[in-house]
Formats: C-alpha cells, structure tokens, sequence
C-alpha cells in the first residue's frame, strides 16, 4: 500500500501528456466532427488499459484493506467474509490503547521503526554517497569496483539475507568465528547477534548491505550530469575538497537526493523480508517493525481486522509524511522536468 | 493506430488479457480425472516425503483411474497455505493438516464434514484408534478431518553417552532427569567450556514450544483453559510447568544457550546424533536417524514428576498426528472421498506409516509386523495411555502462536542473560492478555 504515494505521481504525468502527444492534427485532414469524436476517445481510450489494471491492482486491493480494518475478521467469518460483523473504530481502539497489550506494542514498535528507518537511510546514504564520490575520479579498476559494489542490489533479496541469517548463527556463523575464534573478541563468549538487543543491530547491518548500492547507484548517476569544469573553477578559486563537495556536489545532485531519501525511507519503514528472513515469523522483541508487527497480528492469532487497523494507521501517516515531503523538500514544477 | 477499429480491437484485447489475468488467479483444480493433494512434510525434506508417498499414489491411480497432483508442503508454510486455500476458496482438493488446527479449521467451514459418503469412504469411525479420532474436530461435533499418521512424545537419548556418564537406565521422574542431564554435561576436551549437554531442544520452534506449555503445565495440575474456556496461560502450575523447561538453560544449565537459535527439529536431533546433547523429546526422529545410519539411540517414556503418575498428571504428549481433510470447495469431491478412503486404507496405513516411521491410526493396521518394535510399542503406550488431545478450542492455533513465542522469547532471554519467575510469569502473562483480547 505504501507505493500507492509514488505511483499516483507518475500516473498523473501520464494523463497529462497522452493528450499532448495525440495532439493536434494536421489541417488539411478532412472530416473535422469525426476528428474530434476520434480525438475526445483516443487518450481516454490509451489510458483505459492501465487505468484498469491499477484499479483492480492497486486500488482495489487497498479499499479493501481499508474495508477489513472496520470489520471482525477472524478464522470464524475468513470464508464468507463478507458477512464479517462491521465493528466500527474497535479495531483501532484495540490497537491504540496504550492501556492494552496491543496497544502498547504498536506505539514502541513504531518508535523502533523510526529509528531503524532513520539510522539505515542515513547509513546507506552516506556509504552510497561516499561510493559514488570516490569512483566519479578516473582511475585503473573502477568498472570493477563498480560491479563489486552492486553485488548486494543484485542478489535476490531472500538469498542475501539467508546467507546473513547463516553468518549470525552463535554457534557456527563466520561472523562468530571471526570475532571470536579469530581476534579473541569478547572474552571468549560466542554473542548471540539474532537475539536479545544485538538482534537490532543485526537487522540493521543487513539492511545497510543491501540498501546502500541503491544510493550509490542513484547517486552515481547524478554526479554523472555534474560538469566537471564547475570544480575546475573552484579549484582555482582555491576550494578545498570539502568545500567543493559542500557547496557544488550537494547543491547539484539535491534532485535527485529527495526522490532518493523518500524512496529509501518509505521502502526501510515497511520492511518486512529481512526480520521474517532472519527472525522467523516472530521478531524478538528489540527488533520487532511495524510490518512484521501487522503480519504477527494479522496471521500470527488470525485477527485481521487488527493488522487491518494498523495498516491504514500507517498508510494515513506515510501518505501525509510523503505529501509534506514532496511539496516541501522536492523541487518543483520546471525543475523537475 | 488511426483507424479506430485497430484501436478498438486493440483495446479489447487489452482489457480481455486483464480480465484473463485475474480470472485464473488460481485454477489448482484440475479436470474431472486429476486431483491435488497438498501432503505435510513427513519425510527428511520435501522430495523424500514425495518420493515416500509416490508409490502409494500410483497404486491409487491404478486402482481408480484417478491421477493425483500431489504437492508437499513444509511446515512452516503449511499453515499459512491452508489459510490462504480457506481465505479464497480455492485450494487443493484432499489436504495434510496437523491435527491440533483441527477445530481452528473446522470453525472455518471449509472442510467436508466427515459424514455421509466420506465417513463411509474411510470405513466408519469404529475402524480408528479412538485417541487419534478424538482429533477430528471440537467435541460433540461433527469432525472435519480424519487422523492420517499418528504421532507420540517420547525422549529419545544417545546410549553411548547414557554409558560414558554410568547411567544405566533412562531416568523416569523429572527429578531423576535433571539429575541425569546434569552428569552428561560437560566439557570434554579440557578447554573450559561445556561442549557436551544432557538435553537438547528447538527452543525457537514455536509449535515444540507450545507441546511443552501444554505437557509441562498438565503435569503440575494445571491448564491452559479454565472450565469456561478462558486463558489460564499465567496461572501458578502453568508458570511453574514452563519454568521447568526454561530452567534446563536458565538455572540447571542442562541445555546448550545456542538452541535458542534452533528451529527445526532436525537441528535437536542433529546434536543427539553428533553427541553435543544426550536426551531429546521428540515425535518421529527415526527416519532422521535412519538416514544418518545412527545406531547409538535408546527411547524412553518423556519424564514425569512422579513415577507412574496417572490421568492429567501422567501425560507425556499431546496426541499428536497429521489428519487429512476434504475442501469443501472441492470440484472433484467423489474422487478426493476416494482418496481419503485410500490413504486410511489398513494396506496403505501399514506402508506410509512404515516409510515416515509414525503410527498407523487405523487398529487393521497395528498389528502389521513392522509395528512390533520396542520404539512404536513405547509410542503407542504414550498415545494411549498418557496423552491428550491439545485444548480442542477454535483458537488453538493462536494459542500455539502466543505460548510458543512466549517460551522461544524467555529461551532467548536465558541464552543471552537471566530469567526470574517473575520474568516468565510475565512472559505468560502477556500471552493470556493477547489470547483474552482475541476471544
């Protein structure tokens, strides 16, 4: 549901230029009422296909979303759903109770994601920029590094995170070996990095890993449109390489940094297939995010109208986060295009 | 594109492939002489429990002239499976369900209720064991699935270790096994480090975990429903049957910290087959055994807390098994009754249950010769004489969720610090909240 912010920007600019591209026609065609019934149809007609498929899709899928968060939905009423008992706002009065359980774990595990989400964008945007500076000068190897860096981005994501679950492992994990029966870290104790507090961190470390050739990827491709004659002046003008990156490379790629830190941060906030890959369908407690949350809610104890709640709390609050965002922080109208 | 009958045409056969697309969002029913069968995983991996079930299946088809697709599903997924299959309505048409979700399922009502052609099919209920029928579906109604496979607790050990540490026989009270446990752990290569434990388990399988909160708790009087059907997850015998088993790594030091990682039961019999842990329960670790070529292993009654203890505080399993179900939903329903015939068959119990090495839950069956062994002997004694179905409730299977995770959340905390009684008291505490809150 979260894309449906970035998908309704591009759709829009669809509708805006089909009927550009289709046009005014020549003035010799003859026939100009049939023209004109043909030309009130075609863009209509061109968008009807995908209008279609984003309706049944996207849309319909997240009323219905909507829809279940109102209702009973339990193992009792799954077949014939829709005859669920409407209940109104219980559902969200059960999840936000701070009083409750429930309620109580939804407000920390919100918290928690906001941290992980801040902490995980800024890493891989700092890794990814950093990245992208150091192989935007020429030198002997650079292609080579280039792939290398992508490695993580390419691999599917599951494998990738199965292979961390394997290096974590206490018992016989690389990472275990390194540490301890290598450098002797730790006094000897084998760290459990898959439970208890350690467990965020650990979350955190693989997102990093594979969130941070995006950055680089994206931003590499900004630096790409920065001419190089604009530093060239300022070295003469006797900028330092801080000043150069502070003052030219920031300014030049911000464009493309907003889309960048929305994208990142929508994707890091619903993250779901790293702790269910690492921790199984239950988190430990220390690391347990809102999409996870909502998945144990909902598939865990079979109350859907529960998980239901939660995600359209966090549709509304990611939906107003973005709208605030894009039209303060993005740059707007010409700019863009 | 300007002749409008090429933009028409165009569009429609647009709009056609999207409503194609989602039209067969999931025919997996097939034509009139195939079936689909979604079969647990009750072999050492998926393809062995296909490879175990294929000749069964061919000689069904032979029989019957019905082909059956069949697909094995592991268990972490099964549940979630099934609950998609229920949530659309369109599943496979015969299914493997682990017996405890029977009245969770059944509640659904999407499966066939055992009556009629399919109770005829599978030879009416007198022919089954009547602990493993019980399964079937809540009391007083009418069950909705059939025990297939039937499954026992027992404890399992490593007699060259039991013999390395003096211990002559399995230890029977819960006192004689802590005992024991606390002999075989030790560190046997002088480094300082314990590196051999006397039990093992999957602390971080949720559904083990629960087993446990239910046998541990019945042992020391208590339940995990009162009379009325409400949580008791937190009351004083409950707190104290889950203390003993968190105790084997909290306190005793019995158990390894690393199984706090372990989820898979073939991990905990991976220690007892490697000698790191001596003493497992477990329902069905043979075909593991067989497959390593393991020869070293002894079985023995799960401990109780008093010798030859009797009714709820004799039990030493739940009654565990696989049942198999009939979708409602089935557009095949005569040749998937036929199936459920088949598989319940006494030819059939006798071969499927040899190859996954569980119990034939049909008495035609019992006395087959490959039933005779000590180990099934011990398995069928738990089964019938010290064992209860888990709590036959509509919300079992949250049930499961929430006092699993709660054990699998207090073994983490033993793994990497302490565990009070307070903590564990409330660890249940908070489950019964959530189960109270989800009736």
């Amino acid at each position: 549901m979260s894309h449906s912010a970035l998908d309704s920007s591009p759709a829009a600019a669809g509708s805006q230029t089909v009927p550009e591209t289709a046009g005014p026609l020549p003035e010799n065609v003859p026939a100009p009422k049939a023209r004109k019934a043909r030309r009130s149809f075609l863009p209509y007609g061109l968008i009807l296909p995908a209008a279609v498929l984003e309706i049944l899709i996207h849309i319909g899928p997240m009323l219905l979303g909507i829809w279940i968060a109102f209702i009973s939905l339990t193992q009792l009423n799954l077949t014939n759903w829709l005859n669920a008992p409407f209940v109104g706002l219980q559902n969200f009065v059960n999840g936000l109770n701070p009083e409750s359980t429930i309620g109580q774990a939804f407000f920390s595990t919100v918290g928690r994601t906001l941290i992980y989400t801040v902490t995980v964008v800024g890493l891989s945007w700092i890794l990814g920029m950093a990245g992208a500076v150091f192989l935007s000068s020429n030198f002997k190897g650079r292609a080579l590094l280039r792939t290398f860096f992508l490695v993580p981005y390419a691999l599917p994501a599951y494998v990738g995170t199965i292979a961390w679950a394997f290096m974590f492992n206490q018992r016989d994990g690389a990472v275990n070996q390194i540490l301890v029966d290598t450098f002797h870290l730790f006094g000897e104790e084998r760290p459990f990095w898959l439970l208890g507090s350690n467990s965020f961190g650990a979350m955190i470390v693989v997102n990093v890993w594979q969130l941070w050739p995006f950055a680089f990827l994206m931003l590499m491709a900004a630096l790409q449109n920065v001419p190089t004659d604009v530093y060239e002046a300022a070295a003469i003008d006797g900028a330092s390489l801080w000043q150069q990156f502070r003052t030219i490379t920031l300014p030049m790629v911000r464009p493309a940094n907003g889309v960048l830190l929305m994208v990142m941060s929508l994707w890091t906030f619903n993250q779901f297939n790293i702790p269910f890959v690492l921790f199984g369908a239950s988190s430990p407690k220390d690391a347990t995010l809102v999409s996870p949350l909502i998945y144990q809610n909902s598939f865990g104890s079979w109350n859907f109208g529960l998980g239901g709640a939660m995600s359209v709390l966090l549709l509304i609050a990611l939906f107003i986060a973005s709208v605030f965002y894009i039209r303060m922080v993005l740059p707007k109208g010409a700019d863009n295009d | 594109m300007k002749n409008p009958l090429k933009v028409l045409t165009a569009l429609a056969a647009t709009a056609t492939l999207a409503l194609g697309l989602t039209a067969c969002g999931g025919t997996s029913q097939a034509t009139s002489d195939t079936i689909t069968y979604w079969a647990s995983d009750q072999g050492n991996s998926l393809d062995d429990t296909a490879a175990k079930l294929k000749p069964s299946l061919e000689r069904f088809t032979k029989e019957t002239g019905v082909k059956v697709q069949l697909e094995v599903i592991s268990w972490t997924d099964l549940y979630n499976r099934i609950l998609t299959a229920v949530t659309s309505g369109d599943g496979p048409d015969v299914l493997n369900i682990g017996n405890t979700w029977a009245v969770t399922l059944q509640e659904t009502g999407a499966f066939e209720p055992v009556e009629g052609a399919l109770l005829e099919a599978v030879g009416g209920k007198d022919r089954f064991l009547q602990t493993s029928w019980s399964t079937g579906g809540a009391e007083g109604k009418t069950p909705t699935s059939v025990p297939l496979y039937g499954l026992a607790y027992n404890m399992y050990y490593n007699t060259k270790m039991f013999k390395a540490a003096g211990i002559e026989k399995p230890p029977v009270t819960w006192d004689e096994f802590v005992a024991d446990a606390k002999k075989l752990t030790k560190d046997t290569n002088g480094d300082g480090k314990t590196d051999q434990w006397g039990f093992t388990a999957a602390g971080a399988s949720v559904s083990a975990n629960s087993h446990q909160a239910f046998v541990r708790g019945l042992q020391n009087g208590g339940t995990l429903f009162d009379k009325d059907g409400k949580p008791t997850f937190d009351s004083a015998p409950q707190v104290a049957g889950v203390k003993q088993f968190i105790d084997l790594m909290a306190t005793e030091k019995v158990m390894s910290p690393s199984d706090a990682e372990i989820s898979q039961g073939s991990q905990k019999i991976d220690n007892l087959i490697n000698g790191k842990a001596a003493m497992l329960f477990d329902q069905s670790p043979l075909k593991n055994f067989d497959a390593r070529g393991f020869k070293d292993w002894g079985v023995a009654p799960v401990p109780m807390m008093q010798a030859g203890a009797t009714g709820d505080a004799g039990t030493q399993s739940h009654v565990a098994g696989i049942n198999l179900s009939v979708f409602k939903n089935s557009k095949n329903k005569d040749n998937a009754i036929k199936l459920a015939g088949w598989l319940t068959s006494d030819a059939e119990q006798v071969a499927l249950n040899k190859a996954f090495r569980s119990l034939p839950v049909v008495t035609g069956a019992s006395s087959d010769a490959a039933f005779q062994t000590e180990e099934v002997k011990s398995k069928r004694d738990a089964l019938a004489n010290h064992a209860l179905p888990m709590p036959l409730v509509a919300k079992e299977g949250q049930m499961e969720t929430l006092t699993g995770t709660a054990i699998k959340n207090l073994f983490a905390k033993a793994a990497t610090g302490t565990v009070s009684e307070a903590d564990i008291k409330a660890a249940l505490e908070d489950a019964n909240n959530q189960m109270a809150a989800a009736q």
